[in-house]
């Protein structure tokens, strides 16, 4: 089934009748030439992309629960390429540039927004170093506006400039950074890959790996063993649980990261705006609610619930940058589990198993990065070789002394 | 989330500083011949478990003490709460 404007016009005039189930209901077939274990954003662009650029013809991803009910539905829709580190950038360009073209690429209305995303700065040693990541970006080919205080009025005037302790001197603009609607995208993708063949199995928990001799051969599940001759792990929040049955440690600890939406309303935030002095940035849905969040809980936990001190501190954010906020009352909330690595970065590489792959570590920054996740995990299980821009993403990078910590905090999960 | 901490009571968790798992009390020996591979296993590496977790809370906003608290990350409920003693192996009293 095709999207296209005379089908939505069609269909508005029958009733509605005639859609169809996006993608088929697939039943596990006994043999696999690649397995993807979870059916979020990344394991289904995987599958998408090894389908379509490397022509495997027998895929499936395996998926505990349904698809769409991990991260990939519950973010808060940021997408961007505003990274300082060469490790970094060229991916998270890839990736912006992906979003670019993927609604036409997989005929799915993802409603890509470029709606620009603006982080405040409140002063001059912010500046500089905002500049310096502005720079940064420019040199690998990314667009990046440094604003004063005054374009910045321009854009938002209900920002609260003259705070006693936080005054607004300027901001980062990414013109071309936004939001994209992330159920979407999980649909989207599981459609476009179903149409290549790819079956998509939903209520699938690998609970095991079939190990013959030093390699991984397929994987035990509660709808019974299913062979592969490779297998890609992409299970986020959940890496740690997962490879540990293949005897595999990470440098990942699990953590809560919280969202906020208020009620409805009419239209008054044009973009995505983070503030500098404290953890809170926020969009506007086209549904009309305010989509904001801020820091993870900072604890371990596997519980996709958080607790309300961030809550408290994430208002707080929101009353110091956008007073009128405090008229808007607090819809709905819930939480993600988080895979959050030791320098913020994440991993996209082999393992010591031959035949078993992994990509994680996304911390709570892996929407953004879902298509180039996707085409560099699937060159990988393809080729064996790592996709140039995720060269960095290794597994092995604390031992080598190749981290890449944007923010300089060090083997702390709960600071990145 | 409520820490019962052993010398003062219940407390909120917002008075503590959360320093991750209580494994890294147990610094190896920087004069080992296996030093780097373990300080890499030691600083990098984590058990990450879903369920019971032994780890350290520091109360920053209270008596400065250091915790041990047992707490199971699926629910987040508390099941053990001690002093962290470094002078003992693997932490608790
Ligand atoms: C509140 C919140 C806000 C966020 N905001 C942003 C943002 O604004 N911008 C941004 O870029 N990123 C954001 N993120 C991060 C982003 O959502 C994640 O990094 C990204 O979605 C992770 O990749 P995924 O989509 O593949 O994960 P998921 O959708 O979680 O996919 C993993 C899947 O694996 C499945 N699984 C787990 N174990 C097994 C098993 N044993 N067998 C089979 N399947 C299994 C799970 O059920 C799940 O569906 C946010 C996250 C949260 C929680």
């Amino acid at each position: 089934m095709g999207f296209s404007g005379f089908k939505v016009i069609k269909e508005a005039l029958t009733g509605h009748r005639g859609w169809q189930p996006l993608w088929r209901d697939a039943a596990p077939k006994p043999q696999y030439d690649v397995i993807i274990v979870g059916g979020g954003g990344h394991g289904l662009a995987t599958a998408y992309y090894l389908a379509k650029h490397h022509g495997v013809k027998n895929i499936a991803v395996l998926e505990k629960g349904w698809i769409g009910g991990g991260n990939v539905g519950r973010n808060t829709t940021i997408v961007r390429s505003n990274y300082l580190l060469d490790g970094n950038q060229p991916f998270y360009e890839l990736s912006l540039r992906l979003w670019e073209g993927l609604e036409q690429d997989i005929n799915f209305n993802a409603m890509v927004s470029q709606r620009g995303v603006l982080n405040l700065y409140h002063s001059d040693a912010q500046r500089d170093a905002y500049r310096r990541r502005g720079n940064a970006m420019r040199m690998h080919g990314t667009d990046s506006e440094l604003l004063d205080a005054e374009q910045v009025r321009e854009m938002y005037p209900f920002l609260n400039f003259e705070h006693a302790r936080f005054p607004i001197r300027g901001g980062l603009l990414q013109r071309r950074g936004g939001t994209v609607r992330h159920d979407a995208v999980a649909w989207g993708y599981a459609r476009a890959a179903d149409r290549l063949g790819v079956d998509i199995i939903q209520n699938c928990e690998v609970e095991d790996f079939r190990i013959e001799q030093g390699a991984v051969v397929g994987v035990q599940t509660n709808r019974g063993y299913i062979g592969a001759s490779k297998v890609g792990v992409a299970v986020a929040g959940h890496s740690s649980h997962v490879m540990r049955k293949a005897g595999i440690e990470l440098p990942i600890e699990s953590h809560v990261l919280q969202a906020f939406v208020s009620e409805g309303l009419k239209p008054v935030i044009p973009g995505v705006i983070t503030f500098g002095a404290g953890h809170f940035y926020l969009s506007q849905s086209d549904k009309g609610g305010l989509v904001f969040g801020g820091d993870i809980d900072g604890y371990n936990s596997y519980a996709s619930r958080g607790n309300l001190p961030v809550l408290e501190d994430v208002c707080e954010g929101g009353m110091a940058l956008m007073p009128m906020l405090g008229r808007a009352r607090l819809l709905r909330m819930w939480g993600g589990v988080m895979d959050m690595s030791m320098d913020g970065s994440p991993y996209i590489d082999r393992t010591g198993l031959p035949g078993l792959f992994f990509n994680g570590g996304w911390c709570y920054g892996g929407f953004k990065a879902t298509p180039a996740s996707g085409w560099c995990f699937a060159h990988l299980l393809a080729t064996g070789q790592s996709h140039p821009t995720a060269a960095a993403y290794r597994l092995d990078r604390f031992q080598s002394g190749g981290m890449i910590d944007e923010k300089g905090q060090g083997a702390q999960p709960n600071l990145h | 989330m409520l820490i019962p901490h052993p010398l003062l009571g219940p407390r909120d968790a917002s008075e503590f500083v959360y320093k991750g798992d209580a494994a890294l009390m147990n610094r190896p020996d920087g004069f080992a011949d296996d030093a780097p591979e373990a300080f890499v296993q030691y600083a990098y590496q984590r058990s990450n478990p879903r369920g019971a977790h032994r780890e350290l809370w520091f109360h920053e906003q209270g008596d400065r003490s250091w915790l041990i608290v047992t707490r199971d990350t699926l629910t987040h409920e508390v099941l053990d709460c001690q002093l962290a003693d470094p002078r003992r192996a693997g932490g608790s009293q």
